[in-house]
């Protein structure tokens, strides 16, 4: 496939500065079961090819999924018409600067392939997980699905870039809506879909399935009758697969360069943060270690090139609370001059690269989780994202979770029930008073990170450790 | 070849394929088979230039296999070429049928069935693509407009083996576009069609800034409490689409999954308060996934009463209740409010003191059971003092029940509807839109 990009690239008739083409196949398959019976097998492929040409300071683009010579050359005149057409109008002019050469290759490490587990095996194991979770009468729904993919991109340039990447994904979940009349509960394995990962059928079933499935089904009728989280202003300790929607929401979209830059500000939002901000502001507290790690193995977000050919590294973010660096890829970066990371990506082949996060993880501390309770006199403990809501700067927040215990004098006491939360990013992230060591570290992920005109979905992954902020305004749900 | 030639080849190469899975299935299985297609023209703006611009062709045929009591289904590229796409299928349908015997039977699989043929072709007119950048930035030079133009003709097709056949194919543009003052202050403007008319893009244009200039007011911070509110209809439709998200579907409603559950245990929302699918203007195919058509018009909550779910085939089957044809998924795809009394001159005095908001963002359930949605205030909202816009204000989070904003809250409806073009573009251009008034409410509850 490189080859035959190369030549249709070569063969390229227009007078462009540049030209990429970047061919994208993939092959996913998707099972789903809800109360025991099944509620969809699919199987999809989907290829497809970007081709992109700078000329005259200005990218064009045109995607089509007919692979042949001819509709990529056609392609090709159509992207040059597009920049040519919109040059004079140019938001910024572009140099060969923003497509540096690159080579190179990256597979997803994994054990098993995505052929290991046959689909009428992987029905049986989630009509089994399904059936494990109803632990009660009082379970009124039951889910459980499963998806892979393999991803294979191919990315060619006029400056001899030639790069292969192929991502094997796993995409797990399961949970349960318990029920006892006018009163649901929902809990679920970690969030929808949370348990996302690079790798092969060794990720699922994994040795302590059916131990989480358990608790998930057993948690979700302790919820009916758990006390409502109480209205107060204490300490709030999130779990990390709440943390996973905490630093995507309040740390990975402000840093996006393209929000600030402005280009987001139609539809997902700008940010608070501003260009002078990079390498002065003081985010949050001296705790908050952030880091940019497209190369944690197994991680969702992890790439060994972003979509334009740069090499992915890992990057501090933030360093003891001071803003370094921002989330921007080489064309952000020409625009601002703010240092950035190799994060221009693309959902998929019909969609051209812009901003994104990839893995954003949080560094761990150096407490451990029964340190880090027995510190706090009065607070809540919470687990699970259920609601997330922010605004268009990323300032003022309002999440909630699935599941809460109340810390009362240095112990987890109470179970409590739609346990919610406010605050604004950056008293928020001052406010971070304790960070979990590595015995608390957890890593999740997700392939629904919205943002774009036109709108694209990506996958990124959230690394992080057990946190305690303090002050923080929490409340509950109707009684 | 133009393309409505191009299309004109997809339809029949559509329906070539269909044959060819016929001609290859026993009489013991059973398929669907749609198709979902698009060429679109994006082009992105920042401070009035553009951003990005490209194209994009695209199309996706999707087979489902229906064998034993059993169901499986495949998605491959369609590019509109028999020669290309049916050997991809082809090889799809024979991956089916290793994998369906493997599956476990589904007890609520719904066959095809029926004689239901349609054919829909919605044409316009829309800017040449090399005209785009050029026709919509001068009337905008000196203002801070960003945005994105998206337009071009989307396709959908349906055959399966009881023979029913659909068609519908559109042809549309949509431009979605914000204006920003020094003060990082906007307005919002959307408007979508099928002709292009310079006219109508210039009195937008004229209306957005008509509208900045009273955000130049310094803005009015407001304390966390319960105001009287008036939300205009773009934010109306914002939380009409928590009603599609574990809403008024039938299948939520039985799994304990819906905000809706207290309407069908009794409670009811203000007897103002009607909704109602209407595909009569809808520029939206009315066949789903299993070729059925829905009625023009579906009452769903009528005078605050749960009088309809929206109940699938499946759902149907499942919950042994009759289906009205709703998609797959029993979200609503044609939604309209009925509009109230409240005329626009008597928006600002009824309102009297209280906030004004033309737009919400980013919705969520903070209490699904209880139908209670947090959300942010965005673009052009004000404070009203004595039935007068007196300042913008700093962007608000609200947490507020539906059983209250459309229930014992609500003050009255517009006697106008606006319709609000679904203009999302995850994975392909969107369809439709919703029919909604604009909404008086009483104490409305503000968190943030």
């Amino acid at each position: 496939m490189l080859k035959f990009l190369s030549d249709v690239v070569a063969a390229a008739s227009i007078p462009a500065d540049w030209i990429g083409i970047r061919a994208v196949k993939d092959r996913s398959r998707t099972c789903a079961i809800r109360d025991a019976h099944p509620e969809r097998n699919t199987q999809h492929l989907d290829h497809g090819a970007m081709v992109e040409v700078l000329a005259h300071g200005q990218f064009g683009y045109s995607a089509t999924n007919n692979l042949t010579q001819a509709s990529l050359a056609a392609a090709m005149e159509t992207a040059y018409a597009q920049a040519v057409a919109a040059s004079d109008w140019s938001v910024h002019r572009f140099t060969t600067a923003a497509r540096p050469k690159a080579t190179g290759q990256y597979v997803s490490p994994h054990r098993k392939g995505l052929d290991a587990l046959p689909p009428g095996e992987l029905n049986q194991i989630l009509l089994q997980v399904c059936d494990q979770l109803k632990v009660s009468d009082k379970i009124a729904q039951t889910t459980a699905s499963a998806r892979s993919h393999d991803i294979e991109t191919w990315f060619v340039s006029s400056n001899g870039s030639e790069i292969y990447q192929r991502d094997y994904l796993i995409e797990t979940h399961f949970g349960t809506i318990a029920q006892d009349g006018p009163t649901t509960q929902l809990r679920t394995d970690h969030g929808y879909l949370a348990q996302s990962y690079q790798g092969g059928w060794e990720l699922f079933p994994g040795l302590d399935l059916w131990q989480r499935v358990q608790q998930v089904g057993e948690q979700a009728v302790e919820l009916l009758h758990a006390d409502n989280c109480p209205d107060l202003t204490a300490t709030l300790v999130l779990a990390p697969d709440q943390m996973m929607l905490q630093i995507h929401e309040s740390i990975g979209h402000p840093l996006e360069l393209d929000r600030i830059l402005g280009d987001e500000r139609n539809y997902a939002g700008g940010s608070f943060i501003k260009l002078e901000d990079f390498g002065s502001l003081e985010y949050g507290s001296q705790l908050m270690n952030v880091t940019f790690d497209p190369t944690v193995v197994g991680e969702l977000g992890s790439y060994g090139f972003d979509d334009v050919g740069t090499p992915a590294t890992r990057e501090y973010l933030i360093r003891e609370g001071k803003l370094e660096r921002g989330l921007g890829g080489l064309e952000s970066q020409q625009r601002s001059q703010v240092p950035g990371v190799a994060n221009s990506r693309a959902s998929s082949w019909n969609r051209p690269a812009i901003d994104r996060m990839a893995n954003i993880n949080l560094e761990p501390g150096d407490l451990t989780f029964e340190q880090m309770i027995a510190n706090i006199e009065h607070g809540i403990y919470m687990e699970t994202n259920r609601s997330w809501s922010i605004d268009d700067q990323r300032h003022k927040f309002q999440f909630g979770c699935e599941y809460g215990k109340l810390i009362e004098n240095g112990r987890l006491t109470r179970t409590l029930k739609n346990p919610n939360y406010r605050s604004v990013t950056p008293q928020f992230w001052h406010s971070l008073s304790q960070v979990g060591n590595a015995s608390t570290w957890d890593v999740y992920g997700t392939p629904f990170c919205g943002k774009g005109e036109p709108n694209q979905l990506i996958r990124v992954g959230h690394g992080a450790p057990v946190c305690a902020f303090e002050t923080i305004e929490m409340f509950g749900g109707a009684v | 070849m133009a393309i409505s030639d191009e299309l004109r080849v997809a339809e029949q190469v559509f329906a070539q394929i269909a044959d060819a899975v016929a001609s290859v299935l026993d009489m013991s299985a059973h398929f669907t088979l749609t198709l979902s297609g698009e060429d679109s023209q994006f082009t992105r703006f920042n401070r009035a230039r553009v951003r990005q611009t490209g194209t994009v062709s695209d199309g996706t045929l999707t087979l489902t296999l229906m064998q034993n009591e059993r169901t499986t289904s495949a998605a491959v590229p369609f590019v509109g070429e028999f020669e290309t796409d049916w050997p991809l299928l082809k090889t799809a349908l024979v991956e089916l049928q290793t994998v369906v015997p493997q599956l476990p039977i589904d007890p609520f699989l719904v066959l095809p069935e029926g004689s239901a043929t349609s054919r829909t072709v919605n044409r316009g007119e829309l800017l040449a693509a090399d005209a785009i950048a050029a026709t919509l930035l001068p009337p905008v030079q000196g203002l801070d407009f960003t945005g994105i133009y998206a337009a071009g003709l989307i396709f959908r097709g349906y055959a399966d083996s009881a023979g029913q056949r659909h068609w519908f194919e559109s042809t549309s543009y949509s431009l979605d576009f914000s204006l920003f003052d020094a003060q990082n202050r906007a307005v919002k403007g959307t408007f979508a069609g099928s002709q292009w008319q310079p006219s109508r893009f210039v009195d937008k244009i004229t209306q957005a800034k008509h509208q900045l200039t009273l955000m130049a007011r310094p803005a009015k911070t407001i304390e966390r409490g319960q105001y009287r509110t008036y939300l205009a209809p773009a934010a109306v439709a914002e939380l009409l689409h928590m009603f599609s998200w574990g809403g008024v579907g039938e299948a939520d409603l039985q799994q304990g999954n819906s905000a809706f559950g207290l309407l069908r245990q009794g409670q009811s929302l203000s007897a103002q308060f009607t909704l109602q699918e209407n595909f009569e203007r809808a520029n939206m195919p009315r066949f789903n996934s299993y070729g059925e058509v829905a009625p023009l018009q579906l009452p769903v909550i009528q005078q605050g009463r749960l009088v309809n779910s929206l109940v699938s085939s499946r759902s149907a089957k499942e919950y042994k209740v009759p289906s009205n044809y709703a998609s797959r998924g029993e979200y609503l795809r044609a939604p309209e409010i009925m509009p109230g009394s409240l005329t626009a001159d008597q928006i600002l005095p009824q309102l009297d003191r209280g906030l004004y908001l033309s737009n919400l963002h980013y919705l969520n359930w903070s209490d699904h059971p209880n139908g209670r949605v947090t959300g942010m205030t965005r673009y052009a909202c004000f404070w009203v003092e004595n039935g007068e816009v007196t300042a913008p204000i700093e962007n608000l989070r609200f947490d507020e029940s539906l059983y209250h904003c459309f229930g014992d809250g609500l003050v009255n409806l517009t006697n106008f509807q606006d319709t609000i073009a679904d203009i999302d573009t995850y994975d392909r251009r969107g369809l439709g839109g919703s029919c909604v008034p604009g909404v008086l409410v009483d104490d409305f509850t503000y968190t943030l």
